[in-house]
């Protein structure tokens, strides 16, 4: 094997186990991978080469004698949002500065007891609020994506090569990269680049809005949001407590799946860790989907959808239709109402998660003339931007005499959505099939985007639904758009039914094949 | 709903997040900007509906009442910016 990165974890898996490579070779060459790459991609805010290298050793000591677990040797990036003992654990904002935690999330726990390598801590917008991992204190992450362009070249002589194809007219198609970065989509960018750019088999992430989707849709990689209480949220740093779920970003449907077995657990330290054991994810691949009832929501049609998204999603239906699926028409009156009823609901529970940022027991302190004044420089210091406006709208909505009006009125709603969900599932519908992002990535420091906070907060319109709902979302690549980039199709599904969800996104995968950016870094 | 620049001033306050004049000025055109763009919840009708209280329907998982955790002051302190002892320090707060 040539360059053991382009591995999946399950490729891996199996020469780890049938001793043709090792965990400490694996991980040696993502190691080499990051170094190189990382100066561009800026995806990891931290490597852990000593700790990769004496977990690789460890794992290749219980591989020999065949004592390896689910994920021996595997080199995985782990989101910077994640507890990790003695390790940069900062959720990429500057008041955690130096923040080293003595105690490993429960998430993670289970990837390392099931054998896997830690490389690094990845980049991540802060708090894991934004869409495009730009909030990050650690500067943007760029995706390895780049829009392309197709040009005709006269060729003195008809050969094949260099990713150009040869026409009957001794002319050449020749595809060429433009040079603007382009973000990889938020919170979870680094994880979704670092998976895209093969500098890890496989990241953690989390998703509060569609912070696994988005990002995976914008990089060509499969993200799920299981549902809500599947994964446990002990020793995650929380942003919006009702909200956030840990879940796997991955390079195929069979890693995602592999990557959540072993993610997903039964959590006493987490009192909204669901009492339900972890089903074999993995044996859902496979299975035939005829028969299956997808529903089709009209009120994803949103206003100014580019047509290369609509032509997504008719792809994607004519796809599982011939697999055999039923597709039926359905209707979720409300989601027109989740985003909004979202940014009530987030930053409410973000300005009350983040008041623990007090320059007292942990990371950064500016002093100030008495107590207060301490908080209030050490918080106006240790915040970016868009964390300072999220608490504030949380910190307003909360407020005495909005309470109603605004968070109550918010929960309300939230209810009615979570509501349209059960009645389509309560009619029979097995899995819902939409767009997973409303564009493909779009360009670093979009002045639209910088101009207008509600502008960024739209790249969500078709995940938010989701988590209001609680329910699993899988987003999964699909094609690549005329300038060469990447889109998803989410599917949802019902409540701990992440196994349809495997079932019916590998049934797109192999409709749709896999997709891997050109390198230029 | 809209906000003006006091009514930011004294939220900032009360996040304990110190701002600038112009910092004032810049969030509350952005606060307006996303009340405004919430307003529109103020369109459905709610009535006989419950707020949500709980994503999952579940009982609340007890444990036992015994002590399961503890004797670690040195591990909580040990990331804090000052502290003497085991205690946390911080600026003088009773006179």
């Amino acid at each position: 094997m040539s360059d053991l990165t382009q591995l999946t974890i399950s490729q891996a898996r199996a020469k780890l186990r049938g001793k043709e490579i090792t965990a400490t070779e694996i991980t040696e060459a993502y190691l080499g991978a990051i170094e190189r790459a990382n100066p561009a991609l800026n995806a990891y805010v931290a490597v852990t080469g000593d700790k990769a290298r004496d977990m690789a050793k460890a794992s290749d000591a219980r591989l020999v004698k065949g004592e390896g677990g689910a994920l021996e040797g595997i080199p995985l990036g782990i989101k910077d949002l994640f507890g990790t003992e003695g390790v940069h654990t900062q959720a990429c904002s500057h008041v955690l500065d130096g923040f080293k935690p003595r105690y490993e999330s429960t998430v993670t726990s289970n990837l390392w007891a099931d054998g896997a390598v830690m490389l690094g801590k990845l980049n991540m917008d802060e708090f894991a609020m934004g869409s495009s991992n730009e909030t990050s204190y650690y500067g943007p992450v760029i995706n390895p994506w780049r829009r392309s362009r197709l040009d005709t070249a006269v060729m003195p002589t008809t050969h094949q090569g260099d990713g150009g194809f040869v026409s009957a007219g001794g002319t050449r198609t020749v595809r060429s990269l433009d040079n603007a970065q382009l973000v990889p989509g938020g919170s979870s960018g680094g994880s979704a680049t670092a998976v895209s750019a093969f500098l890890c088999a496989g990241a953690t992430a989390t998703d509060t809005g569609g912070s696994i989707r988005q990002p995976a849709a914008f990089t060509g990689t499969v993200g799920i949001k299981p549902t809500y209480g599947r994964c446990s949220r002990w020793g995650i740093v929380a942003f919006a407590s009702s909200l956030d779920q840990a879940g796997p970003i991955a390079r195929d449907v069979r890693d995602a799946a592999i990557l959540l077995q072993s993610m997903a657990s039964v959590d006493p330290k987490d009192t909204t860790s669901v009492d339900r054991p972890v089903p074999d994810y993995e044996a859902a691949i496979g299975k035939p989907i005829k028969g299956m009832k997808v529903g089709i929501p009209r009120e994803y049609r949103v206003d100014g959808m580019p047509e290369e998204i609509e032509a997504l999603w008719q792809k994607g239906i004519a796809w599982l239709k011939d697999a055999g699926a039923e597709i039926v028409d359905i209707s979720l009156p409300h989601t027109k109402y989740a985003l909004p009823a979202y940014y009530i609901v987030a930053p409410a529970e973000a300005s009350s998660n983040l008041a623990r940022y007090d320059g007292v027991r942990y990371g950064l302190r500016v002093p100030g003339k008495d107590i207060v004044d301490m908080y209030e420089k050490t918080r106006a210091a240790g915040f970016g931007r868009e964390v300072k406006r999220r608490i504030m709208i949380g910190t307003y909505v909360l407020s005495a005499g909005y309470y109603d009006a605004y968070y109550l009125q918010a929960q309300k709603v939230r209810n009615l959505i979570k509501r349209d969900f059960e009645t389509v599932f309560a009619a029979g519908v097995d899995v819902i099939l939409t767009p997973a992002t409303p564009s493909a990535a779009f360009g670093v420091a979009d002045e639209d985007m910088a101009a207008d906070p509600v502008k960024m907060y739209l790249n969500d319109i078709f995940t938010v639904t989701v988590n209001m709902a609680g329910l699993p979302g899988i987003a999964v690549p699909a094609g690549l758009d005329a300038k060469g980039l990447p889109l998803g199709l989410q599917l949802i599904g019902r409540p701990f039914d992440e196994e349809t969800l495997f079932q019916t996104a590998a049934v797109i995968e192999q409709a749709a094949g896999t997709f891997q950016p050109e390198k230029w870094w | 709903m809209s906000v003006d620049l006091q009514t930011v001033k004294r939220v900032a306050h009360l996040a304990r997040i110190a701002v600038s004049e112009e910092d004032a000025e810049r969030m509350t055109g952005e606060l307006n900007a996303i009340l405004g763009f919430v307003e529109q919840l103020n369109e459905v009708d709610v009535s006989g509906v419950e707020p949500m209280t709980s994503v999952t329907p579940m009982d609340m998982k007890k444990r036992s009442d015994v002590v399961t955790d503890g004797g670690k002051a040195a591990d909580i302190v040990v990331n804090a910016p000052a502290t003497e002892e085991n205690f946390f320090l911080v600026p003088k707060v009773v006179e």
